[in-house]
């Protein structure tokens, strides 16, 4: 049991340290890289929980993150931005150090929230809480920091590996892993599909800022 | 009965979706798309006649009936109004009949799913509901392509998804608390079993689920300071949707949260649900309100609009008991009514005019004296003068709020007058005055605008009796 335990807090702790690894990429493809091993550590966290917990089906879920957002969605990124010739750095709104050191008090911030409320008979919930929530808040503060709209995706997909993490951690919880992994098939068209190339056709970069200043209430 | 018209709601739609998609005449698409949602709206009148029941996956009471009913009635409406907007989109290019496919299917696809949030039993399925609505909604948001739209789509999606992620959070949250008591397994995410177990469960816990919930699905209601995506979404997109955007959608967000705070009122340990829903909206009053004066896009003025009375809706629920609930039912009904009522009158306008800069439509008295009288009448029904719905259920709002909370009261209150100013002044500008630029002539249906302010200017006069007993069955219901 407690090796269990033990198993399953490396495996969440692994996740979490490399959405501080997204934190700082300066290059599209260094970052895609860093996503990608995300996504394979949260491949076993969750293969992990399948089996300490018994749950089979959680398997699928498991070898979905590996093969969709493992594989499939970082080679597609890179395809994309080879295809579109996008510039290939990323220019952080914040300094990487002030970023690194947000996402240090983002991470305190969940643990202070997370564990004098949970008090769960196993703990093992608790623990999986804090950190799913820290990968949660890490994958917004992502989302803020880059005004690239490809690092907004990465953003919000790693948000998404928080949210799988949480979900597989509620023991027994129906429904959900299912609809999440849909889910992040579904992001993957919309954001492939309509957006970036719709984005494309009519900007030359692929910068957010570059659309702010579209605004209807522009003065 | 019951499956009857849980099919007419949520499995002829979908079949009709794979339908609308397949078909290329827009013509025939948009009639099925008309057809659909009264079969939708005939489905929700025969709910009413259905027992209440909490089941496995549907959970039917006389709080959501009353939604479903509401909801498909403006969305049979819109449909209307859609049909033969768009018709002038295609004749200006700004629509293809291939992406009106894809608008129609994904028409019906919102509509279905809102129906699933509402009805649903399941916690889960009530997100899923939630989100693939929010999804469809941001493809036609950015269906007309311009820079415009794709920002506001992406804003849309970007903020939306952020939103509905802290739901989802929040969701597991209140499943691992229900989980410690009610067992592993559906029942730990039942809303009736989490309702009547609420005692039993930990209270910093549910408190904890509560708060994610709250600015997840706030989100997804407008409410500042979390309604950045709200005003460029209703601006870029068909103004068909901006009606279902404001009349709809806004409302099941809010029904979501109302679930979770009938949950919260069952454990007297938790942290008071009520008052940051208060604090909430009426931030979300005075903020909209002030932003008002400034606006230059009539569609963005409306949008504003939606946020000030979605923060008076929230302010009422929050506030709690039979009054104020009944109060907040009311105003949510007057508010779905009237709102999509001003955006058919607002399509009207732009597609006349060929612009929705405030500063192109002048003079409407002049050019166009019916389009006149119906936007006069609607943001008149909106700002709150007698003898119209809005009228009632805001008096009703304020004076439920004097009794008990006469500071908050008069905040409310100055909110309410400040908005009006705001309104009356654009209102004045867009009506009176020489008429400049454009001017073309409106082929799109007036019915639908007519029938919805025909229907606010009744309940002012006269609120059914029936009616009223369904408020009051509901606000208990609602505690």
């Amino acid at each position: 049991m407690e090796t269990s335990i033990d198993i399953s807090h490396f495996l969440a702790g692994a996740v979490l340290a490399l959405s501080f690894v997204l934190l700082y990429q300066a290059r599209l493809f260094a970052l895609f890289n860093a996503f990608a091993m995300q996504s394979i550590a949260l491949a076993m966290a969750v293969g992990w929980q399948a089996y300490s917990q018994g749950a089979s089906h959680l398997y699928i879920t498991a070898a979905l993150a590996l093969v969709m957002k493992g594989m499939l969605i970082p080679g597609a990124l890179r395809w994309v931005v080879v295809k579109m010739g996008i510039h290939r750095q990323i220019d952080p709104v914040v300094s990487v150090n002030l970023t690194l050191l947000l996402g240090v008090f983002l991470v305190i911030l969940s643990i202070m929230v997370v564990f004098p409320v949970a008090k769960m008979e196993g703990g093992i919930a608790r623990e999986d809480l804090a950190f799913a929530l820290s990968i949660i808040l890490l994958g917004m503060l992502m989302m803020i920091t880059r005004r690239n709209a490809i690092g907004q995706v990465i953003g919000f997909m790693s948000l998404e590996n928080g949210l799988i993490l949480a979900a597989t951690g509620a023991k027994g919880m129906p429904l959900v892993v299912e609809i999440s992994v849909a889910f992040s098939v579904l992001i993957a068209f919309f954001v492939f599909g309509v957006f970036i190339f719709r984005i494309r056709e009519h900007f030359d970069t692929i910068d957010v800022d570059a659309l702010s200043e579209m605004r209807g209430d522009a003065e | 009965m019951t499956t009857f018209a849980l099919i007419l709601i949520l499995v002829v739609p979908v079949i009709g979706m794979a339908l609308l998609a397949l078909i290329a005449n827009y013509r025939i698409g948009s009639t099925l798309n008309v057809l659909l949602s009264a079969t939708a709206f005939a489905g929700a009148c025969l709910l009413f006649w259905a027992p209440m029941q909490a089941g496995r996956f549907f959970l039917i009471d006389s709080f959501n009936i009353y939604l479903v009913a509401l909801n498909s009635f403006v969305g049979l409406t819109t449909s209307i109004f859609s049909a033969t907007y768009i018709a002038h989109e295609l004749e200006k290019g700004t629509l293809t009949p291939k992406s009106l496919r894809f608008y129609h299917a994904l028409y019906q696809a919102m509509m279905t799913f809102m129906g699933l949030a509402l009805l649903t039993n399941n916690l889960g399925l009530m997100w899923v509901g939630i989100e693939i609505a929010t999804l469809s909604t941001v493809v036609m948001v950015g269906i007309y392509r311009t820079p415009q739209a794709i920002e506001a789509a992406w804003k849309y999606f970007i903020l939306g998804s952020v939103g509905i992620a802290l739901a989802f959070f929040g969701t597991i949250l209140l499943y691992l608390t229900a989980e410690s008591v009610l067992g592993e397994g559906v029942p730990a995410m039942t809303l009736s079993n989490l309702q009547s177990n609420a005692a039993q469960f930990d209270p910093a816990l549910l408190s904890l689920a509560f708060v994610f919930l709250l600015v997840g699905y706030g989100t997804k209601v407008g409410l500042a300071p979390l309604h950045a995506w709200l005003p460029d979404a209703h601006a870029e997109g068909p103004t068909p949707i901006s009606a279902v955007l404001s009349g709809l959608l806004l409302n099941v967000a809010l029904y979501a949260v109302l679930r979770i705070k009938m949950i919260m009122a069952g454990n007297p340990d938790t942290i008071p649900a009520g008052l940051a829903m208060m604090i909430m909206g009426l931030t979300s009053l005075i903020f909209a309100a002030v932003m008002l004066y400034r606006r230059r896009d009539i569609k963005r003025l409306f949008a504003y609009s939606s946020i000030e009375h979605m923060g008076i809706i929230t302010f009422a629920f929050g506030m709690g008991g039979p009054l104020a609930n009944f109060a907040g039912l009311l105003h949510m009904t007057m508010h779905s009514l009237t709102k999509s009522g001003i955006f058919f009158a607002v399509g009207h306008i732009v597609q006349a005019k060929g612009t929705q800069k405030m500063s192109g439509i002048t003079g409407l008295a002049k050019s166009h004296p019916s389009l006149a009288w119906a936007l006069g009448i609607g943001v008149l029904a909106i700002a709150g003068v007698p003898p119209f719905g809005v009228f009632t259920s805001e008096f009703l709002v304020v004076t439920t709020t004097f009794a008990r909370q006469p500071v908050l009261a008069m905040i409310l209150a100055l909110g309410i007058i400040v908005a009006f100013g705001a309104l009356l002044m654009h209102l004045q500008k867009l009506l009176f005055g020489e008429p400049g630029g454009e001017s073309h002539k409106v082929k799109a249906s007036a019915l639908p605008m007519f029938i919805h302010f025909a229907l606010v200017l009744l309940a002012g006069l006269w609120l059914p009796p029936i009616l009223v007993e369904w408020f009051k069955q509901v606000a208990e219901v609602l505690g």
